[in-house]
């Protein structure tokens, strides 16, 4: 594959590795964040860590949207689609995110409930054509890489002057994540953020501008192919050891400083700031996530359908909280690999493929057992 | 008085409720398509069973559904699915299959064409793997109850003498053989699936893998411990089976298993893992070291192992993991698949 | 679901849609959020639709950084 395959090269990895390993100071340790799920999947799915020296750790930041969705959104999703008129069109992460009580979106399509599973928001489009006495709902999460098909598909439902179609709207934004982290009671030690790929391509380089120059926090932003990661995560090493803090573009390729205008244009017009919304993990936070314009109102859901907003509390035994910020990683959660797995999860933080629990569970965990008995 | 009844429309009619009653319609469809399809000398005697000699030794017998959707694919249908699934089931065991029964149940309105298609298509597959379709059954039941139609199976075939795989006979440092490339069967079912619309030129792998080993049989002797096929959970799923029933751990190179670029690619756009996904023409083999270049060998003379790959090795391992070395370095390791991404996969 | 991959565009198509190849695998998706898209071009693509173009030289210099960089330490390390 022509732009992926070059970027996994095991050859240049031995070489970057060894680069990393004579720019790691050994007197420190290095702690990066990723804020990206590509990030989060791509360190696990070719074990990146055992890549790394062991004072270079990274840590999993809230870079999953599927994660960091709250379960009151579930169930206000699971509630719209028990109506019978009600077709539901999510992406196949979300089937599986528990809502309250042990409750799932797959749970309640085998309850009867319509819902079905898209690869792309144009599907969404094709069903609602295709069954005009039936009302599809599209349910809406991502960061900034995913808001731009949402208004593509927008867009495509006015031109067809589609009067059955209307989105569940839970876009959240980066930036505003970031800042949660680093203005948190509890924070964390971090010298610098590994940038995500594909939100970058969208938004550019300049909303990372505020972390390094007033946070003093070194950005990279990565591709998520592994070298690309690897070279990212040089490059911090190599500022962190210069005393630098910029934001730095490795994933030149695909990202240019201004982003994608296009895209940057078209949310706009069809979106808007919320003043709060919920994070699982992260409280609420102001201005961080988008609900559609008035001029689009008949296409909002919740307004639409009256659908009423639902808060609920994470299991306290749950430490998708803790572990989103960045706090604790996913062995020190006491329902990891036991009441917590991926085929009964309790936390969000092991449903999506790109979670650190769930990264963690399927790609890594053989390590634990090796540590234990290294120890 | 011979009653006179009109010909069976193969090219236009459909089935309907009648086909299902066990009257004449149904007695019609039976004979003008499936025994048809299947021509053999049971058969060919109408009775509700069929009677064959038994073998002395130890006889193997398996059961299997098939509800793959869509029931057309590139590379074959649930018809050449259900006789290749049967028979390597069998197979697996190092045992060489004989006969099957298949039974169907059919939704009203499915058509005469399709039906024939599937028959004639087994009968085909049937023959190519040197077995017969000696007995069936046919239900019909009200529209929207059935998606088409569901095929049930059952085989019967015969273990060589003293051959007993087993995973309980695995031993750290066994070698695990692939005999080919993975995820051609559930890439080439998902690019007809209806949210999925696009091509490419991977075709199914349904093939019957008895002649394949059979050849490893002789090939192998006392050093074949055992053989499975990686269908529904893909290479990851059986791996982890044989590590739980063996009590050991695994450890693969990924460089050394085949996947097609096209394969790579499609599973790239879907986000799966060539691991997880199906395949219905394919085995995974322990072997004891000393044998396992002779096995592997033997494999890649024969059609249906080209592409086979020594990709692996067993270890002790409290955890049963198995773990993998990456194409890029690292390690990871290699799970069951959670969730069912691909439902109705065969 | 943060998936992304490079692709090459291979036909456009009516409605800002255009067909795409990996490595023989084809498929239908959108190029409404490229500015201009051409045949050949390579494109990310995400959940069905094209997010950025890559420009090949910027991938080109890359790749050499990656090498240079693997290479000077070998040079240095004992």
């Amino acid at each position: 594959m022509k732009y992926a395959d070059e970027f996994r090269d095991k050859e240049l990895a031995t070489g970057l590795a060894r680069a990393i390993r004579a720019k790691a100071d050994p007197s420190r340790a290095y702690r990066f964040m990723e804020f990206c799920g590509g990030h989060t999947h791509a360190i696990a799915r070719y074990g990146l860590e055992d890549m790394l020296p062991d004072n270079v750790r990274m840590i999993h930041g809230p870079g999953c949207p599927v994660c960091v969705l709250p379960a009151g959104r579930i169930d206000m999703a699971i509630a719209l689609a028990e109506r019978p008129d009600i077709i539901l069109c999510v992406y196949g992460d979300l089937m599986r995110v528990p809502g309250s009580r042990g409750s799932s979106l797959l749970k309640a399509k085998a309850r009867g409930a319509d819902i079905r599973m898209v690869y792309s928001t144009l599907d969404a489009i094709a069903l609602a054509e295709q069954n005009p006495s039936r009302e599809v709902v599209f349910f809406a999460i991502g960061f900034e890489t995913t808001t731009p098909p949402t208004a593509v598909m927008i867009r495509a439902a006015e031109k067809k002057s589609l009067t059955n179609f209307s989105v569940f709207c839970n876009h959240v934004l980066t930036p505003p994540a970031m800042r949660a982290i680093l203005d948190s009671d509890t924070p964390i030690e971090i010298d610098g953020f590994v940038g995500p790929a594909h939100v970058s391509t969208v938004i550019g380089t300049e909303p990372y501008a505020p972390f390094a120059r007033d946070d003093r926090k070194p950005v990279v932003i990565a591709g998520f192919e592994p070298l690309d990661m690897m070279q990212a995560i040089l490059m911090l090493i190599e500022q962190v050891n210069d005393g630098r803090h910029e934001v730095e573009n490795q994933y030149r390729r695909a990202v240019a400083g201004g982003g994608n205008q296009r895209a940057i244009k078209e949310v706009a017009a069809l979106f808007e700031l919320r003043d709060q919304f919920e994070w699982r993990g992260l409280g609420s936070i102001p201005a961080s996530a988008l609900k559609l314009r008035s001029a689009f109102a008949h296409l909002d859901a919740e307004l639409r359908f009256a659908m009423a907003e639902r808060v609920v509390a994470d299991n306290p035994a749950c430490e998708c909280p803790a572990i989103l910020r960045g706090l604790k990683k996913p062995v020190d959660c006491k329902l990891f690999g036991t009441a917590c797995t991926p085929e009964t999860p309790v936390g969000s933080c092991m449903v999506s493929s790109e979670g650190a629990c769930a990264a963690h569970w399927t790609y890594g965990r053989f390590r634990d057992h090796q540590r234990r008995l290294a120890s | 008085m011979s009653m006179h009844q009109r010909r069976l429309d193969l090219k236009n009619g459909c089935v309907d409720l009648s086909h299902g009653a066990g009257g004449r319609a149904m007695a019609q469809l039976i004979a003008g398509l499936f025994h048809e399809a299947f021509g053999n000398e049971w058969l060919a005697r109408g009775n509700d069973q069929s009677a064959f000699d038994v073998a002395t030794g130890r006889m193997v017998m398996t059961t299997d559904g098939y509800v793959v959707s869509p029931l057309f694919f590139p590379g074959g249908n649930i018809g050449s699915l259900a006789v290749h699934g049967t028979v390597n089931d069998i197979a697996m065991a190092g045992a060489r299959p004989l006969y099957l029964s298949a039974s169907f149940i059919i939704e009203e309105g499915f058509r005469f064409s399709d039906l024939k298609r599937i028959a004639d298509s087994m009968g085909e597959a049937a023959r190519e793997a040197g077995v017969a379709i000696i007995t069936g059954d046919t239900k019909v039941v009200e529209r929207g109850k059935a998606d088409g139609v569901f095929i049930s199976t059952a085989g019967v075939g015969v273990l060589p003498d003293g051959l007993d795989l087993s995973a309980d006979k695995a031993r750290p440092g066994d070698r695990v053989l692939l005999s080919g490339s993975l995820g051609d069967h559930g890439v080439a079912i998902m690019s007809k699936r209806q949210n999925l619309t696009f091509d490419t030129e991977i075709v199914s792998d349904s093939a019957a893998l008895p002649g394949l080993v059979a050849a490893m049989v002789a090939a192998g002797g006392q050093g074949l411990r055992l053989m499975r096929d990686p269908t529904r959970g893909g290479l990851a799923a059986t791996m982890n089976e044989i590590a739980q029933q063996s009590n050991l751990g695994f450890r693969l190179q990924e460089d050394a298993i085949p996947v097609k670029p096209a394969v790579a690619a499609a599973c790239e756009l879907l986000g799966l893992d060539p691991l997880h996904v199906a395949n219905e023409g394919k085995l995974v083999a322990v072997v004891a070291p000393e044998q396992a270049d002779t096995v592997l060998a033997a494999m890649k003379a024969h059609p249906l192992g080209r592409d086979a790959a020594q990709i692996g090795e067993a270890v002790a391992d409290d955890h049963r993991f198995v773990q993998m070395a990456t194409s890029f370095g690292g390690g990871r390791i290699v799970d069951w698949l959670s969730g069912e991404q691909l439902p109705r996969i065969c | 679901m943060c998936l992304a991959i490079p692709a090459e565009v291979i036909k456009l198509l009516a409605d800002d849609m255009a067909i795409v190849s990996i490595d023989g695998v084809s498929k239908e998706v959108s190029v409404a959020l490229i500015e201009e898209i051409a045949v050949g071009d390579y494109v990310i693509l995400h959940v069905g639709h094209a997010l950025a173009k890559i420009d090949p030289e910027e991938a080109r210099e890359t790749l050499d950084l990656l090498r240079q960089m693997g290479a000077v330490t070998a040079e240095v390390s004992p």
